[in-house]
């Protein structure tokens, strides 16, 4: 019988939670590491016991983890992330220059095929990847050497590189993300890079449309349709028919706030129904808990627009948390299993594609990310 | 032999069951021949004190040694001569930071 892992990145440590295809029952793991922040977990596609794990620490700086035995013992690998070249710099808070500086790694995103390659999204903006199973990382700095480099401004949550998605149909192909600047793709295994934010506005930059400057929140992909990708942006919700040429916004009926809609953090896609799309939305501008307390997700089955609330087992009042934009994630069972995790230290499971809702665990610390492995 | 205590989080990344480390420096003992013996026996310890490349101290570890903060002191200056004896650790302190 099949079963999941889920891996659980929080403010002062991980945790494993597994449980058989049922969903119900849970065995949970850890604090591993704690007392760290764990920016995020994440399994081989190619290798499910070989896990990787960013450790980070405001007093020690940055470490990755790296487990061959899924998540039961760990050793730490390389932990140098060094620009490649002179770093050059980015825009600060106050639109003055600021030098590129690393401070942690946000995003682990593991080769679909081989279990030692893994690329790093970190904090200043740049993507790096190691080949040898974390014992060494190299900068593919054609990312960050992208011509508008030199433009990008951090969000409130810093210039991290947040989002990493493998194209499963063409391994020359990469999306990331970053805040504040925006979506980019390459067609060359990340040696060059194109914005591809056409379509965005953002109204809190001066040139709404401009082609770099945009709060991309999360993208999101189904693997059977590398071409489409959902967006969840600092204000709107958004898809792209042709791999991030376009984008056009489907925030349609959720929830209106102050006039706007579709602020929110994380999104994510159905395992088996590639229209089928998850959203959180949360008040913003700097509340940053749901909307009336009432924690609610949000599934559209038509690829945007058309949203149903999804509150069977979610809290319905009294609720202020937030959910981060890598802390939600989707299982490939038969009965697709969607999860997130909350600021607030819950991290919820859906066995049945959101229609119900269930704690796996509630006390946990500040929950940073949650990812699902789907295990024979 | 040099006397080094860490702090907790970094004991339990070296796997050390006990706060102190007894460590052989070559030459001259200075606060970077220390870390660097540190560093060579606990590889995973690397980039957690100091810096990779700028070899520079993070900004929340301290050094203290016979009720002093070294912390300012120029990495290549003796430390003072009870450490270099081992009759006093070379204490690594993760910083007081919150309320």
């Amino acid at each position: 019988m099949s079963k999941v892992r889920v891996l659980v990145g929080t403010r002062k440590g991980a945790f494993i939670l597994e449980s058989d295809g049922k969903r119900e029952k849970w065995d949970v793991s850890g604090p591993h590491f704690a007392g760290w922040e764990l920016y995020h977990l994440k399994g081989s596609p190619a290798d499910p016991n070989r896990l990787y794990a960013s450790q980070t620490s405001g007093w020690f700086g940055q470490l990755i983890q790296r487990s061959s035995d899924g998540g039961k013992t760990w050793e730490p690998v390389d932990n140098k992330f060094v620009y490649d070249g002179v770093p050059g710099t980015h825009k600060w808070y106050d639109g003055t220059p600021h030098p590129w500086e690393f401070k942690r790694v946000w995003h682990l995103e593991p080769s679909l095929t081989d279990p030692d390659t893994v690329y790093a999204g970190v904090e200043d903006a740049a993507l790096f990847r190691t080949t040898d199973g974390g014992k060494s990382w190299q900068e593919l700095s054609g990312m960050r050497g992208h011509g508008t480099g030199s433009g990008w401004q951090p969000g409130a949550g810093g210039l991290g590189l947040h989002t990493i998605i493998l194209d499963p149909k063409n391994p020359q192909r990469i999306f990331i993300a970053i805040s504040a600047a925006g979506a980019f793709r390459s067609d060359d295994a990340g040696a060059t890079w194109k914005a591809i934010n056409q379509g965005l506005r953002s109204e809190y930059i001066p040139d709404p449309t401009a082609e770099v400057g945009h709060c991309v929140h999360h993208v999101a992909m189904h693997p059977s349709r590398p071409n489409v990708l959902f967006m969840q942006k600092h204000w709107d919700v958004l898809r792209s028919d042709n791999a991030g040429d376009l984008w056009k916004e489907v925030n349609g009926n959720l929830p209106d706030d102050d006039g706007k809609r579709g602020f929110g953090f994380v999104i994510d896609v159905h395992a088996h129904e590639p229209e089928t799309i998850y959203v959180v939305p949360i008040k913003s501008d700097s509340q940053h808990f749901p909307h009336e307390g009432k924690l609610r997700v949000y599934r559209s089955k038509t690829g945007g627009n058309d949203w149903e609330p999804l509150t069977k087992g979610l809290p319905q009042q009294d609720c202020y948390v937030n959910v981060l934009r890598d802390a939600m994630a989707i299982d490939s069972l038969d009965s697709c299993g969607v999860y997130f995790g909350t600021t607030g230290g819950q991290v919820y499971a859906s066995p049945d594609a959101g229609d119900s809702w269930n704690p796996i665990v509630r006390d946990l610390p500040a929950v940073l990310s949650v990812e699902v492995q789907t295990l024979p | 032999m040099i006397k080094v205590v860490l702090p907790a989080h970094l004991r339990t990344l070296a796997q050390l069951d006990r706060g102190e480390v007894e460590l052989e420096v070559q030459g001259p003992v200075t606060q970077r021949s220390i870390l660097d013996a540190l560093e060579a026996r606990y590889p995973m310890l690397k980039g957690t004190i100091r810096d990779h490349v700028t070899q520079q101290r993070r900004a929340f570890v301290r050094f203290f040694a016979c009720a002093e903060d070294l912390s300012h002191e120029s990495p290549d200056a003796p430390v003072p001569e009870a450490v270099a004896s081992g009759a006093e650790p070379f204490l690594v302190v993760g910083a007081i930071a919150g309320g």
